[in-house]
C-alpha cells in the first residue's frame, strides 16, 4: 500500500546490504572463534590435518573465485555503460566460475570421503581427537561456505534475468551492486578459509 | 484531516484476513506481531501455571518428570524467543518507529512483512517439535551441549525453529537501522529523535551483531546431531564449554534486546505524564548505546561455575558490575524527570512506575549475582529464576503493558476502561511479587531450579508462590480482557489523550495509511512542552 509512494533510495538499499553482510561475517565469526579455540588446544593435530588437504586445489579454487569477483565488477561497469550483452557475458562467466569452484570442491570432498576422513567415519575415529575435530570444522566451514556459493549463484542468476529484462540498467543497478557485494563477501570468507585449513600444515 | 482513511480500514483490493497478512504497512505488521505474540504469551503463561501446580505437592505429581522437563523447556522457548525477544521492538518499534521520526514506513516494507513470516514459521517449527520426532525437547531453552546432542528428543527441529526466528530478528534490525539512518523527517537530527528511537537503534545493532552467533551455534548443534562433527564432543576433540561461550555471546546481549526497547518506551511515557522535558536526554540516549556495547562483553557471567579460569571469572564479574551503571543512569533520569513535574496520574504511568520498581529489584539482584562469591552459592537455584523473571517479566513485561496502555488509544483509536486496568493491576502486581520474590527466597534456601520434586522444607514457600501465580494470571486476564473489550466496545479516543508532544500525537487516532498528510519539519528538541515554558 504505502510502498509505492516511498521514493527509491539506492543509498539505503546499499546500507541494508552492508548490514546484512555484517550479519554474515558474524555468522562465520562464530565458526572462526571455534576454530581458534580448538586450534590453540591442538596445534600439532591441526598441522597434521592440514597436511591431508590438497593445497594445490585450494589455491586453484582461490584463483577461480577471485576471477569470478572480477567478472562481477566488470558486469557492473558494463551495465553503467549500458553495454547489456557484455554485462550478460560477464555475469554468465561468474556463474560458470562459481560452478567450477563447486566441482573442484566436490572432487576434494569425495577424496576425503574415500580416505575415510569424514565425521563419524570408522577411520577418522582412530585418529587423535584434535584431528577429528579439525575435519569436523573443515566440513562445517567449507560446507557452509559452499552453501553461500550456491545462494550467491542463485542471486546472480536472478540478476542475469533482471538484466536481460532491462529491469537492471544504467539508471537502476543497485540490485546488481548488492548481489556483487554478496559475492565479494563469499569470496573474502574463502580467502580466510584457505590459510586456516589448506595452509595449516 | 478526516479525508484520509485510517490504516484499520481496508482500502486496497484485498479483503478480510488477506488484507492483513499480505499488507506491508508497518502499522499492520506491528499489529500482526502484537496478536501473535500475545497469543504465544498466553500459551507460555498456561505452561507456567501448570508448572506451578506441579510444585503444589512434594512427590505425588500431576505429570511425569519427562513432561515437566518438556514444559520448562517449552515455557522458556516460547517466552524468550516468541515473546520477549521480539517484544516491544517488533510491536511498537514497527508501529511507532516510522511515525516517531516522521516517516511513512520503514525502509524495506516487504522485508518487514517477510520478517513476520519468518517469525511465524520459526514459531510453528518450534511448536511442531513437541509432537514429532522423539518427543518434546527436554534440555531447557539454553540447549546446552552435551545433553542437547545426546538426548533422543526432537531437539533438531526446535533448534531449527529458533534459527529461523533469529533470521526474523536480524532482518528487523537491518530494517530499523536503515530506516533511522535514511528516513528521518527534515530537521529530525540525531538529538531530536525520541528516546524510544535511540533505544530501538541500539537494540537493532545488537540484533545484527549478536543473533548470527546464535544462528551458527544452533546450526552446529544440528550438524552435531546429524553428522557428529564433534565440535562440542570431548571424545572427538570438541569442547562443551565452547557451546556455552557461543550460546551466551548471543544470549546475554539478547537480554538487552529484550530490555532496551522497554526502557525506551518508559522514556517516552515518563515525560508525557510529568508534562516535563526528560531529564538528561543525552545521558539516556548514550546509555542505550553503552548498554549495547558493554552488554556484549559480559556473557560469561552465566558460566562462573562451568569451569573457566579464575582470571576470566574475575574479568567477567567486573564487566558485569560495570553494565549496571548505564541502567542506573536511566533510572535516576526517569526519577529526576518526575521531580517537580506536573504529574498526571494515568494507567500507563502507573505501569511505568511499577516497571521501575520491579526492574530495580531485578537489576540489583543481577549485580548480586555478578559477585563471584555469591554466584557460586545461588547458581542454578530458584534465585536465578526469580531474578530473571523480575527483569524479563517485571521489566520487559510490565514495560510492554505500559507501552500498550500508552499507545493503545493511538493504535486502535479507542480508549479502555481505566478503572478496570487499575483493578487488574492489583492482583497482577501482588501475585507477581508473591510468585517471584517467593522464588528468590526459595533459591537462597537452596531449592535448585528445574527440579521436578522438592524437599519438605521448601514446601510452604512453593505453595505461597503458586498462590501468587493465580493472582498474577487473574490480573493478566483482566488486563487483556479490558483491552480486548475496548477494541470492540471502547469509547472513541482523542487524537492526543495524554497531552504528549511527540509526532504520533499530532496525527489522527488511529493513524491514516500514510501516517502524515505532509511530512512534518522538526524545529524543536523532543519532549518540548509549551506549558512548561509558560510556568
Amino acid at each position: 500500500m504505502s510502498t509505492e509512494q516511498v521514493h527509491r533510495d539506492d543509498f539505503g538499499s546499499r546500507l541494508g546490504m552492508w548490514l546484512f553482510l555484517v550479519t554474515e561475517m558474524v555468522l562465520f565469526g562464530g565458526l572462526f572463534i571455534a576454530y581458534s579455540a580448538l586450534r590453540h588446544r591442538y596445534p600439532m593435530e591441526f598441522h597434521h590435518g592440514g597436511a591431508e588437504l590438497n593445497a594445490t586445489l585450494g589455491i586453484i579454487n582461490t584463483v577461480v573465485l577471485l576471477t569470478s569477483s572480477l567478472t562481477v565488477v566488470l558486469s557492473i561497469v558494463a551495465i553503467q555503460r549500458s553495454e547489456k550483452s557484455r554485462a550478460i557475458g560477464f555475469l554468465s562467466s561468474t556463474l560458470v566460475l562459481g560452478l567450477v569452484f563447486l566441482i573442484i570442491k566436490a572432487f576434494e570432498w569425495s577424496a576425503k570421503f574415500h580416505h575415510g576422513l569424514y565425521p563419524n567415519a570408522p577411520h577418522l575415529a582412530t585418529l587423535p581427537p584434535g584431528e577429528q575435530v579439525f575435519f569436523g570444522l573443515y566440513f562445517s566451514m567449507t560446507g557452509l561456505h559452499g552453501l553461500h556459493i550456491v545462494a550467491g549463484m542463485g542471486v546472480l542468476s536472478w540478476m542475469l534475468y533482471m538484466v536481460s529484462k532491462d529491469q537492471v540498467r544504467a539508471d537502476r543497478y543497485v540490485h546488481l551492486e548488492n548481489a556483487g557485494l554478496y559475492w565479494h563477501l563469499v569470496d573474502v570468507i574463502w580467502i580466510f578459509l584457505l590459510p586456516l585449513f589448506y595452509l595449516a600444515a | 484531516m478526516t479525508a484520509q482513511p485510517s490504516f484499520l480500514e481496508n482500502t486496497g483490493t484485498r479483503k478480510g484476513l488477506l488484507a492483513w497478512i499480505l499488507s506491508t504497512d508497518h502499522k499492520r505488521v506491528g499489529l500482526l506481531y502484537l496478536y501473535s505474540m500475545v497469543t504465544f504469551f498466553f500459551v507460555g503463561v498456561s505452561i507456567g501455571v501448570v508448572m506451578r501446580l506441579v510444585q503444589l505437592t512434594t512427590f505425588q505429581k500431576l505429570i511425569t518428570a519427562q513432561t515437566y522437563n518438556a514444559l520448562f523447556t517449552l515455557h522458556g522457548v516460547i517466552m524468550i524467543f516468541l515473546f520477549v525477544i521480539p517484544g516491544l521492538g517488533a510491536v511498537f518499534g514497527n508501529f511507532f518507529l516510522p511515525i516517531l521520526i516522521g516517516a511513512k514506513d520503514v525502509a524495506f516494507p516487504r522485508l518487514n512483512l517477510a520478517s513476520w513470516y519468518f517469525f511465524m514459521i520459526g514459531a510453528t517449527l518450534a511448536i511442531l517439535s513437541l509432537f514429532t520426532g522423539g518427543g518434546a525437547p527436554d534440555t531447557g531453552w539454553t540447549f546446552y551441549a552435551p545433553f542437547s546432542i545426546k538426548t533422543g528428543t526432537n531437539i533438531s527441529l526446535a533448534v531449527f525453529g529458533a534459527f529461523i526466528l533469529g533470521f526474523s530478528s536480524m532482518l528487523t534490525g537491518i530494517n530499523f537501522i536503515t530506516t533511522i539512518h535514511r528516513l528521518r523527517a527534515p530537521g529530525m537530527n540525531w538529538f531530536r529523535m525520541p528516546l524510544f528511537v535511540w533505544a530501538t537503534y541500539a537494540t537493532s545493532w545488537i540484533q545484527i551483531l549478536a543473533t548470527p552467533i546464535l544462528a551458527i551455534t544452533l546450526m552446529l548443534v544440528i550438524l552435531e546431531r546429524f553428522f557428529g562433527i564433534g565440535i562440542f564432543d570431548p571424545a572427538k576433540g570438541g569442547d562443551p564449554l565452547l557451546y556455552q561461550h557461543l550460546f551466551w555471546i548471543y544470549s546475554h546481549p539478547a537480554v538487552y534486546i529484550m530490555i532496551l526497547p522497554a526502557m525506551g518506551a518508559i522514556s517516552e511515557i515518563i515525560p508525557t505524564f510529568a508534562h516535563r522535558t526528560i531529564f538528561g536526554y543525552k545521558a539516556i540516549a548514550f546509555s542505550s548505546i553503552a548498554i549495547a556495547g558493554v552488554g556484549s562483553l559480559v556473557w560469561a557471567h552465566h558460566m562462573f561455575t562451568s569451569g573457566m579460569s579464575s582470571f576470566a571469572t574475575m574479568l567477567f564479574s567486573l564487566l558485569t558490575m560495570i553494565v549496571a551503571v548505564p541502567s542506573a543512569i536511566k533510572v535516576f533520569n526517569w526519577v529526576s524527570t518526575l521531580y517537580k513535574g506536573a504529574i498526571d496520574f494515568q494507567p500507563p504511568l502507573f505501569f511505568a512506575l511499577s516497571f521501575i520498581f520491579l526492574f530495580c529489584i531485578g537489576g540489583l539482584t543481577g549485580v548480586m549475582q555478578g559477585a563471584l562469591a555469591i554466584n557460586v552459592h545461588i547458581h542454578d537455584t530458584y534465585f536465578i529464576v526469580g531474578h530473571f523473571h523480575y527483569v524479563m517479566f517485571g521489566g520487559t513485561g510490565f514495560a510492554f503493558f505500559a507501552a500498550l496502555l500508552y499507545w493503545f488509544p493511538k493504535m486502535f483509536g479507542k480508549m479502555y476502561n481505566k478503572r478496570a486496568i487499575y483493578a487488574s493491576w492489583f492482583p497482577m502486581f501482588i501475585g507477581f511479587n508473591m510468585l517471584y520474590f517467593g522464588m528468590m527466597i526459595l533459591g537462597v534456601m537452596g531449592m535448585p531450579r528445574r527440579y521436578y520434586v522438592h524437599l519438605p522444607q521448601f514446601h510452604w514457600m512453593h505453595v505461597f508462590a503458586t498462590v501468587g501465580s493465580w493472582f498474577l494470571v487473574l490480573g493478566l486476564v483482566g488486563f487483556f480482557g479490558t483491552l480486548l473489550y475496548a477494541i470492540f466496545k471502547g469509547e472513541k479516543a482523542e487524537d492526543n489523550p495524554w497531552g504528549g508532544v511527540s509526532l504520533e500525537w499530532t496525527i489522527p487516532s488511529p493513524p491514516p495509511v500514510e501516517n502524515f498528510e505532509t511530512i512534518p519539519t522538526i524545529t524543536t528538541e523532543p519532549y518540548h512542552f509549551p506549558q512548561e515554558e509558560q510556568a
